[in-house]
């Protein structure tokens, strides 16, 4: 059983996404929103807590303001850990969430169990000639999965209902919104991610075609300790093309993790 | 009375038959002659120059990474035209704000060329082709806020002359803005501003700013009205024609078959705009929501600019001129055939003080000579009576 809802974070309105008990686990989706991954965390709610919010200005959640960057959400996602009473949660994140996600555990390590990162964005690692990460904001919204699943598939929305399509639309403008320019970089993110003092677990496709797998090898280098896993066949989702094969992987990492003392999941601050 | 500003491009249409593909953003440069290049442009300064020697006013524009203009700087072309000229009012329509990262110099560049034309110089402060965002790589999301943000800027940047101000904004941020010289025209040049949308068309009545509509009779029905209302409503009088403007494409001939000729050989500029990837078209946060949520169920993004006759028949694959002029879009043919046109367009939509004439395309230096002399000699004069008519019956 799944269940959404919306709760208030530091003034701002978002919609979550919750199932199952057990350990925690944060998730953070991509810049398409939290759709492509629903799927895939409601398998995972077997196993975990899963905790999965739409980020201010995609989905049902508010934007205010006077957020504009990645770090306005790892701040504002730092504040929710704590008013949920996430501390020793597992912190998940794909592509876009993962650059959030890495930007968390840089500022506060502390909090969490582990980290996953599912071909985060938002390091650089080339040089000023080399664009590393695909334009995603050059392949117009409506071809956008032939760029990020191996299979390059077309999906058909002729048929979809208009408020989820304006849902889809709002979310691309608000991914513009965080990762225009630098696009979809920080150019000191690569230089802050040894501050990850976490277990951490990077999860590359080798077909992805956004973020090839030696990004994601330089990724997982920059982070002490961090094991590196290369999924055959998947895309820039391997957590959705490959579900049975990444959630083999999760289990196997998240197995090791200590019970964090801390944990203990509190569900006030629903609205 | 009516004002005509003499407009083109200054494109590369050499390479419009050269270059496969698109001609916008991505075309590499090498189609580029250095000799015709210079050629061209030079070309283009002595039609302004001869313009303005036969009594009409001149409009600039730029764009950026684009075959179908040249001109990558408003302020660069009128410096010239500032010298070269003697009684044209200079208009740049205009100084993209969204993808000219640093209002500052915008302000300085407007001072600069207002002093060097004695007080001539009127100013388009536009957001700037949506395209062009990957160029300059201004984000679209949040484009509107640092639009008038930056407008902010210029505006305070020449009208503040006590000293320096400073200006802590969320995009812009200036220890000392002080712009020497200052302006000619005090405290700056009128301003306008262009758009396709009503809720900018309010905003500009609010300002009291030029309207200026490109290429549209629909947007000029829909946005006029909501101007002057706004306007009436804001300065409590009606506004005066001067505020608006409407720029269409002329082809003029000493029969209608010439002008229909000519008008075909400006068209060729249209069609060169469009070879424009759809990847460009639309960065992200330029539509509405709902407007993007079309564009994914059609699974395919279109020109703003609809392909259809007034009567909803859709036009040719590759419109002719007739087509264009039954969409007030273009005016062509003979004198007398562009009089009666502007003149059952201008009926339509309330009246406008500028008539910005666009022409270029694939035109020689020839034609355009011959456009602007017949133009100046047989239609401007009889132009002149649209307001006073209009003045008249108000």
């Amino acid at each position: 059983m799944s269940q959404t809802e919306n709760i208030r974070v530091a003034g701002v309105s978002i919609e979550v996404w919750r199932a199952g008990e057990g350990r925690p686990l944060l998730y953070l989706h991509s810049g398409e929103g939290v759709e492509p991954a629903l799927s895939f965390l409601q398998s995972l709610s077997s196993r975990y807590q899963v905790i999965a919010p739409s980020h201010p200005g995609f989905g049902g959640s508010d934007l205010p303001d006077h957020f504009s960057s990645v770090d306005d959400l790892a701040y504002f996602y730092l504040d929710l850990v704590k008013q949920l009473g996430l501390e020793g949660a597992l912190l998940m994140g794909s592509s876009f969430g993962g650059w959030i996600a890495a930007s968390m555990a840089i500022k506060n390590s502390g909090l969490f169990s582990g980290l996953v990162l599912a071909s985060p964005l938002g390091a650089k690692f080339g040089d000023e000639s080399t664009r590393e990460i695909a334009d995603l904001f050059s392949v117009p919204q409506y071809n956008l999965s032939q760029v990020i699943y191996a299979d390059q598939r077309k999906i058909d929305y002729s048929e979809w209902e208009e408020k989820d399509l304006v849902r889809l639309a709002r979310n691309h403008r608000s991914f513009a919104l965080f990762g225009w320019s630098p696009t979809l970089h920080d150019p000191k993110l690569s230089r802050r991610l040894y501050r990850i003092d976490l277990p951490t677990l990077v999860v590359w496709g080798d077909r992805d075609n956004v973020v090839k797998p030696a990004y994601g090898r330089h990724y997982a280098d920059a982070i002490s300790g961090a094991r590196f896993v290369l999924i055959e066949g998947a895309g820039h989702y391997p957590h959705v093309e490959a579900q049975a094969r990444f959630e083999e992987e999760l289990a196997s990492f998240s197995d090791k993790l200590p019970m964090f003392a801390g944990a203990c999941p509190k569900r006030e601050g629903a609205a | 009375m009516m004002q005509t500003w003499y407009f083109s491009e200054q494109s590369y249409h050499p390479a419009w038959s050269e270059v496969h593909g698109d001609v916008r953003i991505t075309a590499a440069s090498d189609a580029i002659d250095p000799a015709t290049a210079h050629r061209l442009l030079n070309r283009y300064i002595d039609e302004w120059v001869a313009a303005d020697e036969l009594g009409f006013n001149i409009m600039v524009n730029e764009h950026h990474a684009t075959y179908t203009c040249m001109s990558v700087s408003c302020m660069l072309t009128l410096g010239i035209l500032a010298n070269r000229t003697k009684n044209a009012r200079l208009l740049a329509l205009g100084v993209p704000l969204l993808n000219r990262l640093d209002p500052f110099r915008i302000a300085e560049e407007i001072a600069y060329v207002d002093c060097m034309s004695g007080g001539r110089l009127e100013v388009g402060l536009i957001k700037g082709t949506p395209f062009e965002m990957y160029v300059s790589n201004a984000n679209p999301a949040d484009a509107m806020q640092r639009y008038w943000e930056a407008h902010d800027v210029v505006e305070k940047a020449l009208s503040h002359q006590e000293g320096p101000f400073s200006w802590e904004g969320r995009y812009f941020d200036y220890r000392y803005v002080n712009v020497i010289p200052r302006c000619y025209q005090q405290p700056h040049p009128p301003m306008w501003l262009t758009t396709l949308s009503s809720a900018t068309a309010r905003e500009a009545g609010r300002r009291g700013l030029v309207l200026a509509i490109t290429a549209s009779a629909p947007a000029a029905r829909m946005a006029y009205p909501i101007y002057r209302e706004q306007y009436q409503e804001t300065f409590g009088r009606p506004a005066a024609l001067d505020r608006f403007a409407f720029l269409g494409y002329v082809g003029i001939g000493k029969d209608r078959a010439t002008g229909l000729a000519r008008g075909q050989k400006v068209l060729k500029f249209v069609e060169a705009t469009e070879r424009t990837a759809q990847s460009f078209i639309n960065p992200p946060g330029i539509l509405s929501d709902v407007d993007n949520a079309r564009i994914l169920r059609a699974g395919k993004t279109t020109s703003h600019r609809r392909k259809v006759l007034p009567d909803g028949t859709p036009m040719s694959d590759r419109p002719v001129a007739e087509e264009y002029v039954k969409n007030s879009v273009m005016f062509a043919g003979s004198p007398d055939d562009i009089v009666d046109q502007l003149r059952a367009f201008y009926d339509s939509c309330g009246g406008f003080g500028h008539f910005l004439m666009q022409m270029g395309g694939e035109l020689t230096a020839a034609e355009t000579i011959d456009s602007l002399e017949l133009f100046a000699r047989e239609v401007q004069p009889r132009l002149r009576e649209f307001g006073i008519q209009q003045a008249a019956v108000a």
